[in-house]
């Protein structure tokens, strides 16, 4: 493979977003809009190209393009891909063109501006998943900040300035801790071997004494933790959906709620190994605390799109718990979890987007009796709730039955416990959004401005369909996707679970085989 | 082959939920109800296939697998589906009473519009294809999927008449109630694979026999107390039952089918795949048998006082249901099931001809407004009685025969105060059967004309047509309509004859249905039989052994099982007799035994306050905490409170921040092409160096 794939996937939309203000010069912002779907789907045609092209056996990094850059500093480019990165990139190609036409018509101002930051959103945001050298990781992992930062900023709702600084604090609170870490651990590397280096393969290398694994560790995991975000870190995240316009929430629960968990997986555990094991009984009990809180706290909401937010604390809780079982069916799950919750979530954020650019409200008690009066919306809102409730044979069905399963006989989290208390949220998950669904869309039409509301639009249609498509696919054929990441997620695990032979008991038999007698 | 049983009404779900909702009622319908007939005729030419099988290892069955659906590390679950005799069973009666009530709903809803109507046979044949897909999955998971996916369809159903809040509210009910339910059945299915390391029921089958049976709580025994827990939620079992009197809400053929016949014996049927594994954890069958009995109890007095004609029929199908898990309780398996069977005939029956009842008047539920309708609906009235024949139990109709089999095989087994209690359900059942048929079709009319008005129950299209005083005045009534007393007489048929698949042995029958079921029963597979035999002969092999006992005739037991069982004959009769005194002889006893005792009839009449219960101890205290102390307290208050004052440090810095938000995108275009600029230069600078 000649072809410097990641390195286009990364360039095309930044290319895009510095195209836009050109193509939309004089006002011409209909072409922009169009120029910058068209780039979107070009970008994700590649990734689907990247994907065929794709070695799904090997656990090994795969279109590795490698570079010097700051050789002094022992940073270079150096991107790759595994099964779960490039699971994770498909979602970002597959979601952004989808944000772009949900908000053909709800934003009006400043559109080439929108374009810009939508498309340097996705490059960043690709270039996270790609990036194997901590510093680029680290660039792209800041640089994806600031398009978010003014989509929420700009193109907010009423107090959108205020959740666009605390988003923008509370994410660089964190990051400022990781940028240390990673500093320090580069040169920690230069006084095991001498050299400098940011790179994540030399890095995975070496073995951190288990004293300092903790400090790197924690600064780490807080990080991600912020991002996830981890029960108590949670509090930006409702503010921020609330205020962000539709596109932006669909991208942040879509894509960058996972950065915190793919962080996790993909430096925080393997890199301090024996801290993580460590850890994965507080990060499990904080997640399930998170599954359950969050839940609780989504079921109380008024705004439509809190209880939401909400929910993705307590869906991200699953996630986080199955990466803490530290076997392979938890963590697989929890891959799966974060496509499937990218999927389902960003369709419920489409749903609340479609409502409220109908009637400007997001407060559940606004609506009642949607369904005489637009069905099919009503349909796809059915269709995207019942995939986040888990029903199974839809997409969240998979993810979550796959991580209670890890996290039921992981040893690292106490065995059962954890997976009891987390399955409460398949009961939870049911009665707030069907609490909702039905306050929304059931009864009588008791408020007139609900009468004579339009059904769904073409454009529309075009949104939401891929979505529903997905989560059913998702849920059916489910191999599709468990497939390509097996191996990397075995990698993984051994390489964070091998640290410490006695305890890998959790991915090889069944130990609780002798309990029975 | 297998697969196109539940395929295809899942290919008439599609049709209808999509160019269905244009076509004419005829079309949408005759397609809904073709797709099951069709299914119904795949179904039986496999049941023919499979009697006509050789047995292996001493059970008939066909197993396909579809595709692998999931695949993680040690965890392999294929798409697979397998007939035996047990799930040979169920897949007739659903599919073939499943067709008679699509059907008489081609009839039953056709006041609805066009969209409604295909909307109506789309979520039905949605139900039909899960609820196949559950009996015929091969593991824990497959029937999972069948499993939440009834619940979904019945959530559906029963709010399908979704602009009624309280139709809304009861499906959603019945969804979370079951979840609670499908909690443990996750859990369990959880703890099974930690155990055995599969989820495939004849694996786990067979891994289990070689196990010792667990005397005391072990993990077999949670296991099995997790599905049972979800057994409770899906088949309305206390303390989960809650959801099914207000699942009435649905049109009536759901009730039928799903409320009554099919899904709300998957946990019947869950217990009866997983008989091995329950035989294993005899404390986890003690409580299945408290459980059934109790509930059947408890649902049957309710019954005797409710005055709706659905509600009664609900509680009694709660209070039968009972009667199912009693029998599971007890190691009957067979019995369990076979009162599945016949019930699944008599209860649609009766939820069909309530049904006809009430279009008959137009949607009037309250029998204290009936009365008088023997004569107006014959077809009616004559399928009715049958059903409540069969109900009750009397001699010769098909519910004599199972009913008896579970009193008896509770009695033998030693369980003398279930069994008492049995016996007084069983009076209790016959007592406010025959109240209901009185209250409907003896005497004079009580409701007249003025039924126009209660359309609120057969749905808002029937209350925004209306109907027309010259179709429906005058007093006169129709009975039921060709489609519908189709479904009626044959079901009535279905409700005398399937009594006799189950014949005793003490009546001179065979009881073919207990040994067909048998071999379901039973591990299989590889040597398991053998080795379990050597283990000591408990569990299966005890099974196995109640069989051969039973089979042999058993003279001890014979004079008892017949003395017991003219017994029950008796109390049924008097059960009938009081109801006879009480509603027919003299209904002003009625109501002044009800003023004497109007603590106990309040008591029954709502429902002994459980949902009050409910929702005074679980709901509201959920609620009020999660507002008040979670959302509140601790993420407003405490960490935003947190974060709040961290911020206020940084204040300084944000208004520096804030000037800075001038609110130009050109300004902020121009400072990011700065920035960029600076930190692209620098890099470039260092690349060339």
């Amino acid at each position: 493979m000649n072809l410097p794939i990641l390195s286009l996937l990364v360039l095309l939309p930044f290319v895009g977003a510095v195209l836009a203000p050109i193509v939309g010069r004089g006002g011409r912002d209909q072409l922009v809009r169009q120029f910058a779907l068209a780039v979107s789907l070009v970008t994700f045609g590649l990734s689907i190209y990247m994907w065929m092209h794709f070695d799904a056996t090997s656990a090994e990094y795969q279109f590795v393009e490698r570079h010097a850059w700051l050789p002094d500093f022992g940073i270079s480019y150096h991107v790759g891909i595994d099964g779960i990165s490039l699971l994770l990139v498909v979602l970002t190609t597959f979601l952004t063109p989808i944000a772009l036409l949900c908000s053909w018509e709800s934003v009006e101002k400043r559109v080439i501006a929108f374009s810009f930051f939508m498309l340097a959103l996705e490059a960043a945001m690709i270039g996270v998943f790609v990036s194997l050298d901590l510093f680029l990781f680290y660039v792209f992992w800041d640089a994806m900040l600031i398009p978010m930062y003014f989509l929420i900023g700009i193109w907010g709702y009423e107090r959108r300035i205020y959740a666009a600084v605390k988003f923008m604090l509370y994410t660089m609170a964190g990051s400022v801790l990781m940028l240390l870490a990673i500093i320090a651990l580069a040169y920690y590397h230069q006084t095991v071997t001498g050299v400098v280096s940011f790179d994540l393969v030399d890095l995975y290398a070496i073995t951190v004494p288990v004293q300092m694994q903790t400090w790197f560790f924690l600064a780490f995991a807080v990080a991600f933790a912020i991002k996830v975000p981890l029960f108590p870190f949670h509090t930006w995240l409702p503010d921020a959906h609330v205020e962000a316009p539709t596109a932006g929430s669909v991208i942040l629960a879509g894509v960058m709620l996972k950065m915190g968990t793919y962080g996790l997986l993909r430096f925080a555990f393997p890199l301090f190994p024996q801290a993580a094991m460590a850890w994965a009984p507080v990060i499990g009990i904080l997640a399930t605390i998170g599954i359950v809180y969050g839940a609780l706290v989504a079921m109380v909401q008024p705004d439509m799109k809190k209880l939401v937010a909400y929910s993705s604390v307590s869906h991200l809780g699953v996630v986080v718990l199955g990466l803490c079982a530290l076997n392979v069916q938890g963590v697989q799950g929890a891959v799966y979890q974060m496509l499937a919750h990218g999927i389902s979530t960003g369709g419920l954020f489409l749903i609340v987007g479609m409502l409220s650019d109908r009637r400007h409200t997001k407060i559940i008690a606004e609506y009642g009796g949607l369904k005489a009066v637009t069905p099919k919306l009503v349909a796809a809102f059915l269709l995207v709730t019942l995939a986040s409730i888990a029903v199974p044979g839809m997409n969240g069905f998979v993810g979550e039955f796959l991580i209670l399963l890890g996290a039921f006989r992981s040893p690292f989290i106490s065995h059962p416990w954890l997976a009891v208390f987390a399955a409460t949220g398949v009961i939870l998950s049911a009665v707030y959004m069907l609490w909702m669904f039905q306050r929304v869309n059931y009864g009588p039409v008791t408020n007139p401005k609900n009468r004579g509301l339009r059904d769904l639009s073409v454009r529309e249609w075009i949104v939401i369909v891929p979505i529903i498509a997905m989560a059913i696919f998702m849920g059916v054929m489910p191999g599709v996707f468990l497939k390509p990441m097996e191996p990397a997620v075995r990698k993984v695990v051994q390489h964070i679970v091998g640290a410490a032979p006695s305890m890998n008991a959790g991915t090889a038999e069944t130990p609780a085989q002798t309990g029975t007698r | 082959m297998l697969l196109l049983i539940p395929l295809i009404p899942f290919l008439g779900f599609l049709i209808n939920a999509t160019i269905g909702r244009r076509w004419p009622k005829s079309l949408s319908g005759g397609v809904a109800t073709a797709a099951m007939g069709l299914s119904f005729g795949v179904a039986a030419m496999q049941v023919w296939h499979l009697w006509h099988l050789e047995p292996v290892h001493g059970v008939r069955a066909i197993e396909q697998t579809v595709f692998t659906w999931l695949q993680s590390d040690t965890l392999t679950i294929p798409l697979a589906f397998r007939i035996d005799p047990l799930s040979s069973l169920m897949i007739l009666v659903i599919t073939g009473i499943g067709s008679l009530i699509h059907l008489y709903s081609t009839e039953y809803m056709h006041e609805e519009t066009d969209s409604e109507f295909a909307r109506y046979f789309s979520y039905l044949n949605l139900f039909a294809s899960f609820m196949l897909v559950l009996v015929l999955g091969s593991s824990f998971p497959v029937m999972f999927v069948g499993w939440e996916g009834v619940g979904l369809c019945s959530y559906l159903l029963i709010g399908f008449y979704y602009a009624k809040p309280s139709a809304a509210d009861a499906g959603k009910k019945a969804f979370i109630v079951n979840r609670i339910g499908d909690f443990g059945f996750i859990l369990g299915m959880l703890l099974i694979f930690a155990l055995f390391g599969t989820l495939n029921f004849q694996d786990v089958a067979t891994a289990v026999s070689q196990l010792p049976t667990e005397q005391h709580w072990g993990l077999i025994t949670i296991a099995t107390m997790l599905l049972f827990l979800g057994a409770t939620g899906k088949s309305a079992q206390v303390p989960l039952y809650v959801w099914l009197p207000d699942a009435m809400e649905g049109p009536t053929p759901v009730s039928a089918l799903i409320h009554a016949a099919t899904m709300v014996t998957a946990g019947v049927y869950m217990i009866g795949r997983n008989a091995v594994l329950f035989s294993h954890a005899p404390e986890t069958l003690g409580i299945v048998a408290v459980v059934g009995c109790v509930t059947a109890l408890m649902a049957g007095t309710i019954g005797l006082v409710q005055n709706d004609i659905k509600r009664v029929l609900a509680y009694s199908t709660v209070s039968q249901l009972g009667y199912m898990f009693l029998a599971m309780g007890v190691g009957a398996f067979a019995g369990g099931i076979f009162h599945l069977y016949t019930h699944a005939f008599f209860k649609a029956l009766l939820f069909l001809g309530s049904g006809a009842v009430i279009h008959a008047l137009h949607g009037e539920q309250d029998l204290r407004k009936m009365g008088g309708l023997r004569k107006e609906l014959p077809i009616t009235y004559w399928t009715f009685l049958i059903g409540t024949l069969a109900i009750a139990g009397v001699p010769l109709f098909s519910g004599f025969f199972s009913k008896d089999e579970i009193l008896w095989k509770t009695y033998e087994s030693g369980h003398i105060v279930l069994w008492v209690l049995a016996v007084l359900t069983a009076f209790l059942t016959a007592t406010y059967m025959f109240r209901l048929v009185y209250m409907a079709f003896a005497g004079e009319r009580r409701g007249g004309a003025g039924a126009h008005g209660h359309a609120d129950a057969h749905g808002h299209a029937a209350a925004a047509q209306g109907h027309g005083p010259d179709a429906h005045g005058g007093g006169h009534l129709h009975d039921a309509p060709p489609a519908m007393a189709i479904a009626l007489i044959v079901l009535a048929i279905g409700s005398v004859a399937a009594g006799y698949v189950g014949v005793p042995h003490v009546l001179k029958g065979d009881n073919r249905i207990e040994s067909y079921l048998e071999p379901s029963f039973v591990a299989h597979g590889a040597g398991a039989a053998e080795t379990a035999m050597v283990t000591g002969g408990e569990g299966a092999p005890a099974e196995h052994a109640l069989a051969a006992e039973a089979s042999a005739g058993e003279h001890g037991g014979s004079s008892m099982e017949m003395m017991l069982m003219i017994f029950s004959v008796l109390v049924a009769g008097a059960g009938i007799l009081t109801a006879t005194y009480f509603f027919k002889w003299k209904p002003e006893a009625a109501d002044s035994v009800a003023a004497s005792m109007s603590g106990v009839h309040s008591l029954l009449l709502n429902k002994y306050y459980v949902d009050e219960l409910y929702n005074a101890i679980i709901v509201q205290p959920i609620k009020r905490v999660s507002t008040g102390v979670l959302w509140k307290g601790v993420d407003a208050g405490m960490i935003d409170g947190t974060v709040n004052a961290v911020g206020l440090v940084v204040r300084g810095w944000s208004a520096v921040l804030r000037r800075l938000q001038t609110g130009s995108v050109r300004a902020y275009a121009m400072s990011l092409f700065v920035g960029v600029v600076v930190i692209v230069g620098y890099y470039l600078s260092a690349w060339v160096r």
